[in-house]
């Protein structure tokens, strides 16, 4: 197997990215993690790698009003970071339940957000996809799709999206910074990610050579202790969601005040699960309302022929999750 | 670094001798250390970040040196397997897992090793976070029970 070679340029700052990766055939590498096994592949065939690994976006910092992830920071260090662990437990529970502690010290951030979706159409060149060749047709919908999404698909593509930290972030409405040769702008993590409708190579709302510089979580504080992330997948360790649910309460006098769950491996971004929210909150944190939120937890799912198991399987996920941080504490 | 579009010329420090290599710009870390360096003793399993036959040290900390483009380690301190043993004696783990039969094939082995060499440095509370912290290193033949006995032993637990 010999992918086509690429060129390589190290900027040496955030202005010469932008430069470097508005030109055509341009791609950023950060990690690595999951660019070089895409090129390798032959799913990718960037002309210039714009290698941006050594740029100061690393630094993860905690205030009153929240925390600001560098885009470029380790997930091994977000993880390990004291305040994250503090007070971010659901974050570090999330990238403490991804990949492996090789991949971890490598993979950033940033580029967690920006990884490809594990279906295997995609990831094989030699299998129709509208992802990754437009108009090519999606091998998945009629063909191996039990990794396919139930929530937000289209008739073109029902890839899912395959991280756990992002479905964490959404949990905490996260937003994400982006730099472009305009400016910096924020941007809710909900619309940071598109739907696939008819243009599913299109997954973000990046403009060509646009740059994450940091992810900004709101304080969370609130959650302290009522907050999880439960990942279900097909082996113990060192593998992909089937399915996960990331969880935060807030609960006061024996009455839900806020909740928060969004689900991962069901939709083309990390799904928050709205009409389970609402079944909770103001209502008094019992089993009979975490049932009621657990059955509405699959409202709105299209299954294919493979996926249908996924609807009970969420139902029951977001059961475990909320009887684990809804007792009384 | 000298760049031309074809090759890229650049130091780093292999096993602590500093070498400078020339490579095209799209050589992973892994064929840079097997193929222009010639230490084979890292091994390239599945190339695709899977396996982690390939897992060396970077600046101390584990990676999958097929994940990794070389460029991004210009100046990097990377160790690999024929940097852990003195000019006597083996390292503890190469021992342990000789001790403990940690192995059968030992194409994984390498691999094995230089995790956890790192995980020893992240200080595993019990066999169960071994377990869980090996997780990035496939062993076809299923020598994990012996592997966790060798690498427990190292570690104190």
């Amino acid at each position: 197997m010999t992918a086509p070679p690429f060129h390589y340029a190290r900027p040496s700052g955030v202005d010469d990215a932008l430069a470097a990766a508005a030109a055509p055939g341009a791609m950023y590498l950060a990690g690595g993690t999951d660019l070089l096994p895409l090129w390798k592949a032959a799913v990718v065939a960037p002309e210039r790698v714009i290698d941006i690994s050594r740029l100061p976006l690393s630094e993860i910092s905690s205030t009153d009003d929240g925390l600001e992830l560098g885009a470029l920071a380790r997930l091994s260090d977000v993880a390990s970071d004291p305040d994250v662990v503090g007070k971010y437990g659901l974050i570090a529970l999330a990238i403490a339940n991804s990949a492996s502690g090789q991949v971890r010290n490598m993979a950033t951030v940033g580029g967690n957000l920006l990884q490809r979706t594990r279906c295997p159409y995609f990831r094989s060149a030699d299998l129709p996809c509208n992802k990754r060749e437009p108009q090519s047709g999606c091998g998945a919908l009629s063909g191996e799709n039990r990794q396919a999404a139930l929530f937000g698909g289209s008739a073109g593509c029902v890839a899912t999206h395959p991280s756990d930290l992002a479905v964490a972030l959404a949990a905490l409405d996260a937003e994400v910074a982006v730099v472009g040769r305009s400016g910096v702008r924020r941007v809710p993590l909900a619309r940071f990610y598109r739907l696939p409708a008819d243009a599913p190579e299109k997954e973000t709302t990046l403009g060509q050579g646009e740059l994450i510089v940091a992810v900004l979580v709101p304080d969370s504080t609130r959650f302290a202790g009522r907050a999880t992330f439960l990942k279900i997948r097909d082996r113990a360790s060192f593998e992909f969601a089937v399915l996960s649910v990331a969880a935060a309460l807030r609960v006061e006098a024996g009455i839900v005040v806020e909740a928060r769950l969004a689900a991962g491996g069901v939709a083309p971004m990390p799904w928050r699960l709205t009409a389970s929210e609402e079944a909770l909150i103001g209502e008094p944190a019992n089993e009979a309302t975490f049932a009621q939120a657990a059955r509405c937890a699959a409202s709105g799912a299209q299954s294919l022929a493979h996926n249908g198991f996924k609807i009970e399987l969420l139902r029951r996920a977001v059961a475990r999750v909320l009887q684990d941080i809804g007792g009384s504490r | 670094m000298q760049m031309s579009d074809q090759s890229l010329i650049f130091s780093l420090t292999l096993n602590g001798e500093n070498c400078e290599v020339n490579v095209p710009p799209s050589t992973t870390l892994l064929d840079l250390i097997r193929d222009h360096l010639r230490l084979t003793g890292t091994k390239k399993g599945c190339d695709f970040g899977a396996c982690g036959a390939c897992t060396v040290l970077a600046d101390g900390r584990r990676i999958k040196a097929c994940l990794a483009l070389a460029a991004s380690y210009e100046g990097a301190a990377i160790t690999t397997i024929e940097g852990i043993a003195s000019a006597t004696e083996l390292h503890p783990l190469q021992t342990a897992f000789i001790k403990h039969d940690a192995l059968q094939c030992g194409y994984c082995t390498p691999g094995q090793i230089m995790s956890a060499i790192a995980l020893i440095a992240e200080k595993p509370v019990d066999r169960g976070a071994i377990r869980e912290a090996m997780s990035g290193n496939l062993c076809r033949c299923g020598a994990y029970p012996n592997i966790i006995e060798a690498i427990a032993e190292v570690a104190s637990l």
